[in-house]
């Protein structure tokens, strides 16, 4: 295979290679990463907030690429949605960009009137010389809410350090309301964005075992319950990748202990329940967790049957933005009979590429922050049938007359969840079974 | 009408503009066996080719030097080095487009030396060919970044050697069926022409079985040398890169090579591509082909047909300024009522060449330097009928409850959008009746008898 040299120990093949796969490492310059930058890190963390205002301060481009970008859902304001930017002119990079990011900010809160406000700090704000956290203080005071600067210039990192950028931001609005007292049986939902209302659906099993949700991180969030999000008395992390370090600010800081779970696929999303009523320690949750999972298992196995006898025999490749994801995507996808040939994600670490290893068959490929000519290669040497990953995979999978399955921000279809797993299947069959492919076989 | 002055914000709210690299990046994909590399962070790589997979449907690689803090307190080169490098391996590419960005623009780079500098380390004979254009996003659009690139191509490449009888097309930021259509007339009217830049085919490429790692087509390194000998350039569009340069790649070709300019609207609507076919039968001293005298004669007939569903309706047209200026031209003569004409650009031409170019009947609300939220302000006082423009604006159709008709770039919310068809007598045929037929839908789904004929 055709791999640029210095990338060649981020590619496993199981059973077939010695070397463990290498990652945290800066995308290679000129190889056409599927990664973004530490801003996107950040800004796709905060971005579900839905009553703050989102205020990006740089030239235009980072505001308008990240203008309802994604499909995060909120039940109530919607100012998330909307795309803020001072727009940086050259003038403002030769005199300084304050004046400006003073006035926008104000004028901004005057319209919307946030909870609280971030201002992503983009590449050339720290260059032009702006004191960012200046600005934000004072208009702190002449406006009395929270304005948390995030200092994200794309460079300063990858994308998974713009998650820390998020992390550090939300810790400076934890834990600035209400009590120390810590509410029994209670949970923060961190680490899912509530994409096609999502959380909607793990909300309702939470409470329906009669556990208590403080707060939501940062999917259908809101600013006054992430300030309280101290009171918790665990935290359920899910997207490990991007929320784990928060989870750990919060045990180091307010002594809430975290566990990791995952919404995808039958197992894990079973276990994200009884691991919670374990924790906890209580019969009553347990029992109602128990019968919670007969009841959507019970619905679910029949309807999922169908899928598994179509699917079975099929071939997957999966490339997403996190590890943790792409480990229970590829049980989810042995449920219904298909089987994970390739996988890899942009952000995974060490501990998540062991156990995707682990639970991988043999011959699989792994792939750390592959790019489109890799992925070209992997996918057809391994005879995948679909793909599963974000925009920037689906012309891949199109161009070689695959199928393709959509697990990015902007789905518009739940896949977490019982519910979300019946969609899973749907998704795949529709796309492994199109008809359309026969037209598609030529000899590639 | 006094809905909104000028823009009331000084933040920009939901851009209706994108950043100067996206265009470049567009104008190099027009380039045959080109690689766009984005001197930046690898952000700007990757949101652009987000952002344009989902418009054109199509492989998009676009690739980044990826800055470290090092680069950005040292300077981008052996990054630069580095991705030129990994790219001649990777796609082989006959030529690598570089584009600057914000962050590299304001560390001040000096693009020219460090080019300089690794193509006297890098002499193989294979070594693909370098250009660059200076795209910070600090200035001007995307629309300036694809027509500062379509310039930076023709100083870095044109060259006379003798005459020869090629008419240099410049057509603007137009759609891949747009490019195609154009090509087509060139063709039919006996004209050999250099289109620069051609990205009809490889951001528009049939099924073929491979991820092509270069796609096929575009304008040739070749044809690029040989623009500096044609006969004469056609440069559609008015407004140009006229907010980050004096100079179009047409005007350049004419001051160094004394290659006429003929400067026209971009053809939609009957006026217009009259007035480009004007111009066609000129340079080719042959009558108009038979084949475009039945499309316009049908185009006629179409208009007549549908004349009173569009007579007096009142539209907002937004885009890019040269993308307005021809719609308005178009709505104009159709008897739609252009209440406002909005762009993110910021050239400070559109007004008038609104009224230079189109000299409306009435007086039209024209704002530049404007964006979404601007437009959804205005649109309480100006209550229109449609909006035309592309998918971004769908959010406040949908709150009017009007139809929006998807016209130029982007297009995220349907199939197809890569390859609407706008120019010539059969692209406004298609416009005419795509917004006739929304302005019927509308009125039959908002009637209580639910005609069967309209």
């Amino acid at each position: 295979m055709d791999i640029l040299k210095e990338r060649g120990n981020q590619v496993v093949t199981k059973g077939l290679d010695e070397h463990e796969l290498a990652c945290d490492k800066a995308s290679l310059a000129g190889s056409v990463s599927q990664r973004a930058c530490v801003f996107c890190g950040s800004r796709v963390v905060l971005y579900p907030i839905a009553d703050a205002l989102h205020l990006i301060h740089g030239p235009i481009g980072c505001a308008a690429y990240t203008w309802d970008i994604r499909g995060s859902l909120s039940s109530g304001p919607q100012i998330h949605r909307l795309s803020f930017s001072t727009d940086l002119q050259e003038k403002q990079v030769v005199f300084g960009g304050e004046k400006t990011l003073k006035s926008a900010l104000i004028e901004l809160i005057d319209q919307y009137q946030p909870k609280a406000a971030f201002v992503y700090s983009t590449c050339i704000v720290g260059l032009i010389g702006d004191d960012v956290e200046a600005v934000c203080r004072n208009v702190s005071k002449e406006k009395g809410i929270d304005i948390i600067p995030v200092q994200a210039p794309g460079f300063a990192g990858s994308k998974k350090d713009g998650y820390k950028v998020a992390c550090d931001a939300l810790m400076k609005l934890i834990g600035t309301m209400g009590t120390n007292e810590t509410i029994p049986e209670s949970i923060n939902i961190i680490g899912d964005f509530n994409l096609a209302g999502e959380l909607y659906l793990l909300v309702d099993y939470y409470k329906k075992m009669g556990v208590k949700i403080v707060a939501t991180i940062t999917g259908d969030g809101r600013v006054d319950d992430i300030r309280q999000a101290h009171k918790a008395a665990l935290n359920i992390v899910q997207c490990s990748g991007s929320m784990s370090n928060l989870a750990r600010q919060m045990e180091a800081k307010y002594h809430i202990p975290f566990l990791r779970v995952s919404y995808f696929g039958i197992e894990d999303m079973s276990e994200a329940l009884y691991e919670v009523a374990r924790y906890f320690n209580s019969k009553s949750m347990m029992d109602k967790a128990i019968a919670l999972v007969r009841q959507e298992v019970g619905d679910l196995i029949p309807k999922l049957a169908f899928y598994k006898n179509a699917l079975t025999g099929k071939k997957a490749a999966i490339y997403v933005g996190g590890a943790f994801k792409a480990i229970s995507l590829i049980k989810a996808l042995r449920m219904i009979g298909v089987q994970t040939v390739v996988v890899g994600s942009q952000t995974g670490n060490k501990d998540d590429y062991k156990i995707m290893q682990d639970i991988s068959d043999e011959g699989t490929i792994l792939v750390d922050d592959t790019n489109p000519l890799e992925l070209t290669q992997f996918v057809k040497a391994k005879k995948a049938d679909i793909l599963i990953g974000g925009v920037k995979e689906r012309p891949i999978a199109y161009k070689l007359g695959i199928g393709f399955c959509d697990h990015n921000h902007e789905r518009k279809l739940a896949l977490a969840g019982y519910e979300g797993m019946l969609n899973f299947a749907r998704e795949v069959y529709a796309t492994a079974m199109s008809p359309v492919f026969q037209f598609t076989k030529t000899d590639h | 009408m006094e809905a909104l002055k000028e823009k009331a914000f000084v933040s920009t709210r939901n851009a209706c503009k994108l950043c100067t690299p996206l265009g470049a990046s567009i104008a190099y994909k027009g380039i045959a066996g080109c690689v766009p590399l984005i001197h930046g962070s690898q952000g700007c790589a990757t949101y652009i080719r987000r952002y344009l997979i989902s418009h054109y449907k199509e492989p998009v690689d676009i690739a980044s030097t990826n800055f470290s803090e090092e680069s950005a307190i040292f300077g981008g080169q052996s990054n630069l080095f580095a991705a030129l490098n990994n790219i001649t391996k990777q796609y082989k590419p006959e030529i690598i487009g570089i584009a600057t960005t914000c962050l590299s623009e304001t560390i001040g780079d000096d693009m020219q030396a460090i080019i300089q500098h690794y193509q006297a380390q890098n002499t193989l004979p294979d070594s693909p060919q370098l250009t660059y254009v200076s795209t910070p996003s600090f200035k001007g659009t995307h629309a300036n970044g694809y027509h500062d690139t379509v310039l930076a191509l023709v100083k870095r490449f044109a060259a006379f050697t003798e005459t020869n009888n090629a008419i240099n097309l410049l057509p603007g930021f137009l759609s891949t069926a747009d490019l195609r259509h154009l090509k087509e007339i060139m063709r039919d009217c006996g004209l050999p022409s250099i289109m620069l830049p051609d990205y009809s085919d490889t951001l528009d490429n049939e099924y073929n079985g491979s991820y092509e790692k270069v796609p096929e087509g575009g304008t040739s390194i070749e044809e690029l040398v040989a623009a500096g000998s044609s006969r004469a350039s056609i440069e559609l569009g008015h407004i140009l890169n006229h907010a980050t340069s004096k100079e179009s790649a047409g005007t350049y070709l004419e001051k160094n090579f004394s290659i006429p300019r003929f400067n026209l609207p971009i053809p939609i609507g009957i006026k217009a591509s009259d007035e480009f076919f004007t111009i066609l039968q000129r340079l080719s001293g042959a009558a108009m082909p038979q084949k475009y005298l039945k499309q316009r004669g049908r185009l006629v007939d179409a208009y007549v047909d549908g004349h009173k569903y569009v007579f007096g309706k009142k539209a907002i047209v937004y885009g890019e300024e040269d993308f307005v200026l021809s719609m308005v031209g178009f709505l104009e003569e159709i008897g739609l009522e252009t209440v406002l004409c909005a762009s993110g650009g910021g050239s400070g031409l559109l007004k008038k060449m609104i009224s230079e170019k189109v000299n409306p009947r009435q007086d039209i609300m024209v704002r530049d330097d404007f964006d979404f939220e601007d437009i959804a302000v205005a649109c309480r006082d100006l209550k229109p009928d449609l909006m035309i423009g592309n998918s971004k604006g769908y959010y406040i159709a949908r709150e009017l409850g009007i139809p929006l008709i998807r016209v130029g770039f982007p297009i995220h919310d349907r199939l197809g959008g890569q390859r609407i068809r706008h120019v010539g007598y059969e692209g406004t045929h298609e416009l005419f009746e795509k917004i006739a037929n929304a302005l019927i839908e509308h009125m039959q789904e908002h009637s209580p008898v639910g005609y069967k004929y309209m």
